[in-house]
């Protein structure tokens, strides 16, 4: 006997004093929990996403379409950043001012490549306003997930209201479970010493959101 | 290292030991009172946390009682999105498999991410055996690889160091595994922090093999998930070409939708956050993103046996929060090593005696590590009571009975004047060192409950006065106990 039907023989006879339910899953649990926590308009709920990002440590800036070129040149120019990470299907538009090279995400990059680049640029396909948190999809504007990773720095464009959703509940119906996805709420961070904590670890150390709408 | 737990002296006389050693409870202290506060300010802004709790119990119920059902569903969704799975039936046959797929790949180093299931079944042992070397990337894991040492806790392994410890471990240590910690290192948390990043980024880039555990497995999508706050999770699990994900099978949930219960419930119960810095998510492999290979090993290790167990088998609805830790009396003064496994505290208490039998000194003393003062069933998100499966695990241990062992029928036999009562026995005195304040205060806080105090008046203040309160329960364990036989009658 192999060990898988080992083990699943072992479960059933674990099992042996339970009746099965008969029921579709749907209804043998129940879910009477909320879907979202409390009433918010559209405005409120973008409000909310910014104040749970800041709390977490991300740097929130809010600008328009036309805007948009300019605060991320700025943003790039402050960090004095020389080289930025562009995933294949980032807007051009979006770095259309930005000075620093571009650096184009392609698989024969190595990380150590990866290593040396200051800035990345990415879109998202969810944030969630009650926890503060960006969902990233490896759609072609936010790329592989080692592009938000290795760089230090990521700067991180929401469309607002579209891409925003207020709870946990509301983004896992939006999400596509076939993808690879990677939630992100505030930089990288570690409370391991004396629970004191500490921003930036292995992930970019610094998070900027531009709330874009 | 020395990160076995065989030999460990049965649990009274580890936490007696412990209990000596000033700065171990007082970095324990600061640390559980620090989480447990926090936690209970995460917990209040949601207004349906009860209904998450019962949402969290029932779908872990559901699938342990349809455990075979959704593990071959999981099987299958992992194997059409592109992963391999394997089955080990306990912790030699699961190294094996994972020793042969690192051979398999050519390379002699692999980087881990935090994982209790490969600390259960010393992994990082059986890897170095066959000459290959894992790196524990996780900042506690590190500390605790570092100082030869075991992890003390779910959440913060390396809770019982503190910074100049740290500090310390990381000059004299480092150089020895790779890059050294800079010369002029401090003990200020972001330098330390800064210095394992560096430490370990070399090793990031150029790992080929990652090894992890997952918190869920997704048996309708084949998705695993990890919870992490560092960013080293996320580089083990998409730069390396083969990840291995070492999976205990009760980590199974039958639907992509359950995650919205445990999403809202883990990271606030653990870390007190939101939610933690990053979640990973990945369903077999990608074409151009994270490694091209991907095996699920699924662990048995004692869980079907576990499973067998009616009333036990509720601790398999573990997910690993900690919040149990931080609020038990015992374990804060004990610690987390007192408990001689890699699952401290409360669900230690449970969890390992029912996964290794009570054969040991040790794991039969575990039931008695326990005050049985509730607070752990109150807090824990998917409403296991422990304090029940504790009383049935100590009725185990003295007088025996029908138990399950590697998926074998067995009678226990009663542990009377045996070695292993006699260490029950000295758990039990030691944990009930002021049995009547110990009971006086349970009952008044019971009566006071919406008052809140802060200390007990009268007899209880010996106890109080050396420790917070935890939330109290509507009526003590003992009583509750007296009135309903354990719910015996019905009545609960
Ligand atoms: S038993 Fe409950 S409280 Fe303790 S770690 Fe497990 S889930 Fe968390």
């Amino acid at each position: 006997m192999n060990s898988r039907e080992r083990i699943l023989g072992r479960v059933r006879r674990a099992l042996a004093d339970v009746t099965p339910d008969q029921r579709p899953y749907e209804e043998a649990v129940p879910r009477d929990y909320l879907r979202a926590h409390g009433e918010r308009t559209v405005a409120e709920t973008v409000e909310l996403l910014a104040e749970n990002l800041a709390d977490y440590r991300a740097i929130v800036h809010r600008t328009d379409a036309e805007e948009l070129p300019t605060v991320v040149m700025r943003l790039l120019a402050e960090r004095g950043s020389r080289e930025v990470l562009v995933p294949p299907g980032l807007p051009p538009g979006w770095l259309a001012e930005a000075d620093p090279v571009r650096v184009h995400d392609r698989a024969a990059l190595t990380a150590a490549r990866l290593d040396r680049v200051d800035s990345v640029v990415t879109g998202c396909a969810v944030a969630i306003a009650e926890t503060g948190t960006l969902v990233l999809d490896g759609s072609p504007d936010q790329g592989r997930r080692r592009v938000s990773l290795i760089p230090d720095h990521h700067i991180c464009v929401v469309r607002v209201p579209d891409q925003v959703v207020s709870s946990v509940p509301q983004a896992l119906e939006r999400l596509d479970p076939a993808r690879p996805l990677t939630w992100i709420s505030g930089p990288s961070a570690t409370s391991d010493i004396e629970l004191d904590r500490v921003e930036g670890v292995h992930g970019p150390r610094t998070l900027e959101v531009i709330l874009l709408g | 290292m020395s990160g076995t737990f065989v030999g460990m002296p049965a649990f009274p006389e580890a936490a007696r030991e412990a209990v000596r050693n000033p700065t171990l409870r007082g970095n324990l202290r600061h640390a559980t009172h620090t989480i447990r506060a926090k936690r209970a300010r995460a917990v209040g802004e949601l207004a349906d946390w009860a209904e998450l709790r019962e949402a969290g119990r029932r779908i872990k119920d559901h699938t342990l009682r349809h455990l075979d059902r959704y593990l071959e569903q999981l099987e299958e969704s992992v194997t059409a999105a592109g992963g391999t799975v394997h089955w080990a039936a306990d912790a030699a046959e699961a190294n094996r498999i994972v020793t042969e797929l690192v051979r398999a790949t050519g390379e002699s180093e692999v980087v881990k991410v935090k994982s209790m299931a490969t600390q259960e079944i010393e992994l990082n042992e059986a890897l170095a055996a066959a000459g290959i070397r894992a790196y524990e990337t996780d900042l506690a894991e590190l500390i605790v690889q570092l100082g030869k040492d075991r992890p003390s806790h779910i959440l913060v392994p390396a809770i019982h160091r503190n910074r100049g410890e740290i500090r310390d471990i990381f000059a004299h240590e480092m150089g020895e595994w790779g890059r050294p910690a800079p010369e002029d290192l401090t003990d200020t948390p972001a330098d330390l922090a800064e210095a394992a990043r560096l430490h370990l980024r070399e090793k990031f880039l150029r790992a080929k093999v990652g090894i992890s555990g997952a918190n869920f497995m997704v048996a309708e999508t084949g998705t695993l998930v990890v919870v992490e706050s560092e960013g080293n999770g996320r580089m083990c699990l998409t730069l390396p070409e083969t990840l291995i994900s070492v999976v205990g099978i009760e980590k199974t949930v039958p639907t992509w939708r359950d995650l919205e219960v445990f999403l809202q419930t883990l990271p606030r119960s653990s870390t007190a956050e939101r939610m933690n810095p990053y979640t990973s998510m990945w369903t077999g492999t990608t074409d151009e993103d994270g490694p091209r290979a991907f095996h699920l090993v699924l662990l048995d290790n004692g869980r079907t046996d576990t499973l067998a167990d009616t009333v036990g088998r509720q601790a398999l609805r573990c997910i690993r929060c900690s919040a149990c830790l931080n609020v038990c009396p015992v374990y804060e003064r004990a610690g987390g090593h007192a408990y001689g496994s890699v699952y401290p505290g409360p669900i230690g208490a449970i969890l390992s005696p029912q996964l290794r039998g009570t054969g040991s000194e040790i794991d039969a003393s575990l039931p008695y590590a326990s005050s049985l003062c509730g607070a752990c069933y109150e807090v824990c998100p998917v409403a296991i009571d422990i304090p029940e499966v504790l009383v049935h695990l100590r009725e185990r241990v003295v007088e025996g009975g029908p138990a399950v062992r590697r998926g074998n029928k067995v009678l226990l036999k009663p542990a009377k004047g045996h070695a292993a009562e006699r260490a029950a026995m000295r758990a039990a005195r030691w944990a009930f060192a002021h049995p009547g304040a110990l009971r006086a205060g349970q009952r008044l806080a019971s009566r006071t409950r919406r008052l809140h105090p802060r200390t007990l008046p009268g007899p209880g203040r010996a106890w109080s006065g050396a420790r917070d309160l935890p939330a109290v329960p509507p009526e003590p364990f003992r009583d509750w106990w007296q009135r309903t036989r354990g719910g015996k009658d019905g009545d609960r």
